[in-house]
């Protein structure tokens, strides 16, 4: 279950990536200077950073820590 | 010269740090040199390997790219790797570390030999990796020199500025290890990271504010879409998110992976990955952009007059159409803003900020130095026959020849630092990344599987290096068909470099890779590694 839930956040992430909707939209200016399209991708960054804490959460791999480091 | 002056105090408080960080080593055997004793601290290891993915092509060919492409740049690149990047150090990075910490790996070339039981495909696999690091390395020396160039207004030739920088990040690495490297990317990250927010208030202020710039470049045809994404295809946007898996594979990342000395630590990396990306990104992009309208900058007002001059004059020869094009190119152009609008003083501290991105090539020199000495040396008897101690020392003679080696091919290289990254070394790594996964996650992969998608991606970028190099870039924005079949171009040049169907080569690289991964390995089930092997990774 949060393996798939995990796998559905990357593949929404992907898709809102690739924004068809802005693409020949200059406009408007946000804050007066950054073009829609690049304010959505810096919008888009942000939120990336907080889908990670979630997929940090469902995927941490802890069992990893539990090897017996080499001598 | 006051900025070439504090650039090269700079380089002198970079040099100290590296050799300081020397000083700290405990103990003096191949891990220590190589991993800093698989002992970096939360901050240290998310600044420097945040600083290890980070290269002149952060700054400097992301803001050149963006001042001839527009915003496009920041999502295909920034926005893509933002994901990208964090995505894989989870699932393979922290994998690579346990396994490192359980089994002493140091390259991702032990990993593979031990994983499929083979040694010589290994060597293939080195060889491979070696050679794509290489364009990498360059283009560090390449940065150096048109950094140090722009700086001192012309003063420093860039054979010279290449060759400072080279002989700077060759001593801290020489010296410090791996120790050295990690402590000197985290103080440059720190320092790129600022240089951002500074530049942008700096340019802003120079500029009489952007709103008006921006407004200027939306009433301009030539310059309005540059605020949009209309001049590059949704495929083409597409198929950039493909490079980002380049990095993982990439030795020098797979290598910090396992400096951490916690696995806990890889979770803040994860977490704030994101932030940096856009820290450095979004500045770099805008300025690249705005600089479209900083015609009272002489040295950006040529390149504009060059760039006017390419799309409008259909008579011009090759040699002029060169000559324009290298005019025109924009790999200084946030340099030359800066110097622009900024005071000297600013402008010099500024300048060694760019510097810091530049420098960035100290961990892809380590890791190849890494690789040589435990991939080749090592493997075949010479650390049983001469020890470790000159393992290290072969190490750092390894250091120095490769050093040499990629300023002497930076003084011949012409293409600009984004296309020369991104088709070459990016492309192949990402190409190599299904090696990882396969080997991490898939039983039934073999050995043989992982030769055919390393001789795959060689002869991938060979191809993509040959079509580059003899079919000449076309004169206008039309791409060039270079195969066709039916009426369906296959294989175009662009300007940029070579597509397939209108993609990057990226992409069917890394599909094919793997495709062929798949399909080799299930033709090869004998060569699958024995039960002691399969046991020791696919534990349950």
């Amino acid at each position: 279950m949060k393996r798939t839930a995990a796998v559905a956040i990357v593949a929404t992430l992907f898709v809102l990536h690739q924004d068809v909707w802005f693409w020949r939209a200059a406009r408007p200016l946000v804050f007066g200077v950054l073009p829609i399209g690049l304010f959505y991708h810096a919008a888009f960054t942000l939120v990336t950073s907080l889908a990670l804490c979630l997929l940090v959460w469902l995927l941490w791999p802890s069992h990893l820590d539990e090897g017996t480091p080499r001598s | 010269m006051i900025p070439a002056l504090v650039v090269a105090a700079y380089l002198g408080v970079v040099l100290y740090i590296g050799i300081f960080a020397s000083r700290a080593r405990h103990r003096a055997d191949a891990e220590e040199y190589f991993l800093a004793g698989r002992s970096l601290g939360p901050a240290v290891f998310l600044l420097s390997l945040f600083g290890a993915n980070m290269t002149a092509f952060s700054i400097l060919g992301a803001s050149g790219h963006a001042f001839a492409n527009g915003i496009v740049t920041f999502g295909l690149m920034a926005s893509s790797s933002a994901l990208v990047i964090p995505v894989t150090l989870l699932v393979i990075g922290t994998r690579l570390w346990a396994l490192g910490r359980t089994h002493g790996f140091i390259t991702p070339v032990q990993f593979f030999r031990d994983r499929w039981e083979c040694g010589h495909i290994g060597t293939v696999i080195f060889a491979v990796q070696a050679t794509l690091l290489v364009p990498y390395i360059v283009i560090a020396v390449m940065g150096g020199g048109t950094t140090l160039r722009a700086v001192s207004d012309g003063l420093i030739p860039f054979w010279l500025g290449g060759a400072v920088v080279s002989m700077v990040v060759m001593a801290y690495v020489f010296f410090g290890g791996m120790r050295g490297t990690a402590w000197v990317n985290a103080f440059q990250t720190v320092l790129f990271l600022l240089f951002g927010a500074i530049a942008v208030s700096v340019v802003s202020a120079g500029m009489g504010g952007f709103r008006s710039a921006m407004e200027a470049m939306l009433a301009s045809p030539s310059t309005a879409p540059l605020l949009s994404r209309e001049r590059v295809s949704p495929l083409y946007f597409l198929s950039y998110t493909f490079i980002p898996l380049s990095s993982i594979a990439f030795p020098h990342i797979a290598i910090f992976c396992l400096t951490a000395r916690r696995l806990d630590y890889f979770r803040k990396t994860i977490v704030l990955y994101p932030l940096c990306m856009l820290a450095i990104w979004l500045p770099s992009v805008f300025l690249g952009v705005a600089a479209n309208q900083a015609t009272s900058v002489p040295a950006i007002a040529t390149k504009l007059e060059a760039r006017a001059a390419l799309a409008t004059d259909a008579t011009l020869t090759v040699d002029e159409r060169n000559r324009l094009r290298a005019e025109a190119a924009g790999d200084d152009v946030i340099l030359r803003l800066v110097q622009g609008y900024a005071p000297l003083w600013l402008a010099a501290f500024l300048g060694a900020a760019v510097m810091a991105a530049v420098m960035a090539s100290d961990s892809q020199i380590l890791a190849l130095s890494t690789m040589f000495t435990e991939d080749v040396f090592a493997f075949y008897g010479g650390r049983r026959r001469f020890g470790e101690a000159m393992q290290v020392r072969t190490g750092r003679i390894f250091v120095v020849v490769l050093t040499i080696v990629a300023y002497l091919i930076a003084l011949e290289m012409p293409q600009s630092i984004f296309d020369l990254a991104t088709q070459y070394a990016f492309a192949g790594y990402a190409a190599l990344s299904p090696l990882l996964v396969a080997a991490l996650f898939w039983k039934g992969s073999t050995r043989w599987g992982a030769l055919a998608s390393t001789v795959w991606t060689a002869a991938g970028v060979l191809t993509v290096a040959v079509v580059q190099s003899t079919i000449p870039v076309p004169p206008t924005a039309v791409p060039v068909t270079v195969l066709s079949l039916g009426g369906l171009d296959i294989v175009t040049r662009a300007a940029t470099g070579m597509l397939v169907f209108g993609l990057l080569p990226v992409v069917p690289m890394t599909l094919m890779s793997a495709v062929l991964m798949v399909i080799v390995s299930k033709l090869t089930p004998r060569a699958r590694p024995g039960h002691a092997t399969m046991a020791k990774y696919f534990a349950g």
